[in-house]
């Protein structure tokens, strides 16, 4: 077989062929990403706009005057205070519950899995709902709450309608609704663990405590940042259950980011505050699961190391 | 339909034939109670149809958006005698309170025509009308060939025609020469004591005469009925708990929102001394003698705390006193009605109104079709319809207080209603100050109660911040 020579002048060039099936698969998921952006965009430049719908005349760009007064504003940082008040207990007291009672529900066994099932009711009730349903159980005239809050020996329980008991009472109907949410990622978490380290803790006889503060929890741990970021992203954006059980009152105690923004709207037209306060609430949002996701993901290769 | 039976109803809704007439009529014709209702609601648009083109618009389709309320249920009962009259159909979409308006500002906001004509309150078109919204129903009114000549404009009670109209001018007179009429009166409730009788008599208290005597009197109910509280006001962080009895006792003191400067310029009037001896009064009474969770209560619990017997009285609309003084209420038949003037020193009370009122959307394509549904709803006809058959109250039209049925049917069934509003109505309008930051302002005054209230600031010092913070933002916006 003779071989022949390659003519120079004649380069045969192979091109890949261009792949086109990810950048299909991608359009949804891009198209998406669009209509996300556009509302984002559009908030960005009415953030930056002097834009009161019943005072047309006034329209005008100030660029960033609206943030600036937001800073100089006392209420908005009771906004900001009463928001990451509210996230941080409720996300923590679900947290602490939710952990509890996966623990508890951890063996497979027909009983767990009924009350597994049936412990995930009240986060199938929309909350505003779950709100009203609590607003009449806390009436002080016939509420079933303050009934037994008063077999207790405590009389006037204000519960919402009271500044020093409001948060108090809608960070309660709070943990009835969503702590069914992480008990179900924690419980799948802690069913999903390797068995081998706890084999051999028994076989070595460790004290249970030693092996949930050693073993379980640092195990758990992306299960729990996951639970505590998913519920964080909710918690700070807040709105129905505030709205549906006080309007943000009494006074401006549970004055949150999301209602302050829809009252800015829909009360006093004030389109350019309104938007200004959500690109707030979305940069708070961004920082703190980027702390979140960092963590997660050192977590996430430590489990996977030790493993 | 016989000729005679046509005759019979025709002559009556011509005003020929008085109502013992028609009652004896029908009784000798065999006619039954509701085959007369039909008859009469077909002689009244016979009667409408008479002198006007109602047709004009036939075939056309217009959409309303409506509040839950016995009006909007009133219309809805009588909707088929306006499809017969103009061939219009009509579709509507209803919204219970707490939403509604928020619904309104979203479709009117997005420029949207899905809607044509809509329910709303005077203060809502401070907003709607310098936003270009709706439309100014004097270029209707005003025009005779839009408009039917029996409709009658000058019997509605001037002072709701009044409270209806702005010039669009900050602290400008409502209903001056120069206003633009945003909206037509429906219905309207002006605010007055409602109280249950038997409660008064077992704790042997008379009806209170001012704010004085309201909060000893409502003192004294707290402690000796032993259960219910003695008086029922709004508390929510709303525009809702300062305009009903609050702002119509406030006004009576000769009290004001805002002073009107030189060029015009607003300066917030809430921390003067006679407001904060009014709001020290007020705070009070409800420390006192309200609902323990009274910073949530809207005008739907102050109505079923009365109706169901947990509260001695409400100073709120006369209208809510109507309603939980019937259907299936435990306190049903027991609750009177007086008019309040909460100054011993002012000569009639000054309660402030609330006007349900039509409104026509800008945006809207089918204007003239719209106009004519307005025109209808707000028709003698109509009210006169609502108000003796339906729970139609307040009426905005003089002629129909002047109806016998209407009267008869009212004093039969809530004795002291109609004089309480015959004292009220003269010094019954608007008693805030026309101004685009409505809402803002009396949120935040709203807030302030709370606080008051809750003790969580003195009540000088939180008017004193109130009236800063106000006059701060009229200055943002231009006005102060």
């Amino acid at each position: 077989m003779t071989s022949q020579p390659i003519d120079d002048s004649v380069r045969v060039v192979h091109r890949r062929p261009i792949e086109w099936l990810p950048y299909i698969l991608s359009l949804p998921a891009l198209l998406v990403c669009v209509g996300i952006l556009i509302p984002f965009i559009t908030a960005l430049y009415y953030s930056t706009l002097r834009f009161r719908l019943n005072l047309p005349a006034l329209k005008g760009f100030i660029w960033f005057g609206n943030y600036t007064n937001l800073l100089y504003d006392p209420e908005f940082w009771n906004t900001v205070g009463v928001s990451l008040r509210y996230t941080a207990i409720s996300v923590g007291v679900e947290l602490l519950l939710g952990l509890i009672v996966a623990l508890l529900l951890q063996r497979q066994t027909r009983i767990n899995n009924m009350i597994s099932v049936l412990l995930l009711l009240p986060l199938m009730t929309a909350p505003a709902i779950a709100a009203l349903m609590w607003k009449l159980m806390t009436n002080p005239n016939f509420g079933v709450l303050s009934y037994l809050v008063s077999l207790a020996g405590i009389s006037d329980f204000r519960w919402a309608s009271s500044p020093s008991s409001a948060l108090f009472t809608v960070i309660l109907v709070d943990v009835w609704v969503y702590t069914p949410f992480i008990m179900v990622l924690l419980l799948a978490g802690l069913r999903s663990l390797p068995q081998q380290p706890f084999e051999a803790a028994a076989l070595d006889g460790v004290p249970r405590l030693f092996v949930f503060f050693r073993i379980t929890l640092p195990m758990l741990s992306p299960y729990i940042i996951t639970a505590s970021l998913f519920r964080l992203l909710d918690a700070i954006q807040q709105f129905d259950i505030v709205y549906a059980m006080t309007q943000g009152g009494p006074g401006n105690t549970l004055l949150v980011f999301q209602v302050r923004a829809y009252l800015e709207f829909y009360q006093y037209t004030n389109v350019g505050k309104s938007a200004a306060l959500l690109v707030v609430l979305w940069a708070i949002t961004y920082f703190l699961s980027n702390i979140f996701i960092k963590n997660w993901l050192r977590l996430r290769e430590r489990s996977h190391a030790s493993a | 339909m016989t000729d005679r039976t046509k005759d019979l109803f025709d002559a009556y809704a011509a005003g020929r034939a008085s109502r013992r007439d028609l009652m004896r009529g029908a009784a000798r014709l065999g006619i039954t109670a509701a085959s007369a209702n039909f008859l009469l609601g077909s002689s009244a648009i016979d009667a409408m149809a008479a002198d006007y083109d109602w047709q004009a618009q036939k075939g056309t389709a217009i959409k309303l958006l409506l509040d839950k309320h016995p009006y909007a249920d009133a219309m809805i009962a009588d909707i088929e005698n306006f499809k017969k009259l103009t061939g219009i159909e009509v579709t509507y979409d209803v919204f219970p309170e707490d939403v509604y308006f928020d619904k309104v500002t979203a479709a009117l906001s997005s420029k949207s025509d899905q809607y044509d004509a809509f329910m709303t309150g005077a203060y809502m078109t401070w907003t709607y009308g310098p936003a270009g919204w709706v439309v100014d129903l004097n270029e209707y009114i005003k025009d005779p060939k839009r408009t039917n000549p029996n409709f009658a404009w000058d019997d509605v009670l001037p002072g709701l025609r009044s409270s209806t109209a702005w010039n669009g001018v900050p602290g400008g007179a409502l209903g001056s020469a120069d206003a633009k009429q945003w909206c037509i009166p429906w219905g309207y409730e002006l605010n007055n004591l409602t109280y249950n009788r038997k409660m008064f008599d077992k704790a042997k208290v008379s009806v209170p005469k001012n704010l004085t005597e309201l909060s000893a009197t409502a003192a004294k109910l707290t402690k000796d009925l032993g259960g219910p509280y003695g008086i029922g006001v709004r508390g929510s962080r709303s525009w809702a708990t300062i305009h009903p009895g609050f702002l119509s006792g406030y006004a009576n003191f000769g009290e004001r929102d805002f002073t009107v400067g030189a060029g015009g310029k607003l300066k917030a009037a809430m921390n003067t001394a006679g407001s904060k001896d009014f709001h020290k009064q007020w705070v009070q009474m409800i420390q006192e003698s309200g609902p323990k969770n009274w910073s949530t209560y809207t005008w739907y619990q102050v109505g079923t705390d009365l109706g169901a017997g947990a509260s001695a009285m409400i100073f709120d609309a006369d209208i809510l006193g109507y309603f939980e003084n019937g259907g299936d209420n435990k306190e049903k038949g027991s609750l009177g009605y007086a008019a309040f003037a909460a100054n011993p020193a002012a000569k009639a009370p000054t309660p402030n109104v609330w006007i349900w009122s039509l409104a026509m959307s800008s945006f809207s394509k089918k204007k003239d079709a719209a106009w004519k549904f307005m025109q209808w709803a707000a028709s003698v006809e109509h009210d006169l319809f609502g108000a003796r058959k339906m729970d139609f109250v307040n009426p905005v039209r003089a002629s129909v207080w002047k109806d016998e049925q209407f009267r008869d049917r009212i004093a039969k069934s809530y004795p002291g209603y109609l004089e309480q509003h015959d004292v009220s109505a003269p010094g019954a309008k608007i008693y805030f100050t026309a101004q685009p930051l409505f809402f803002d302002v009396t949120t935040q005054w709203a807030e302030s109660l709370q606080k008051m209230v809750a003790k969580e600031v003195p009540v000088d010092e939180g008017l004193d911040q109130l009236a800063a913070s106000i006059d701060k933002q009229l200055r943002e916006a231009g006005l102060g």
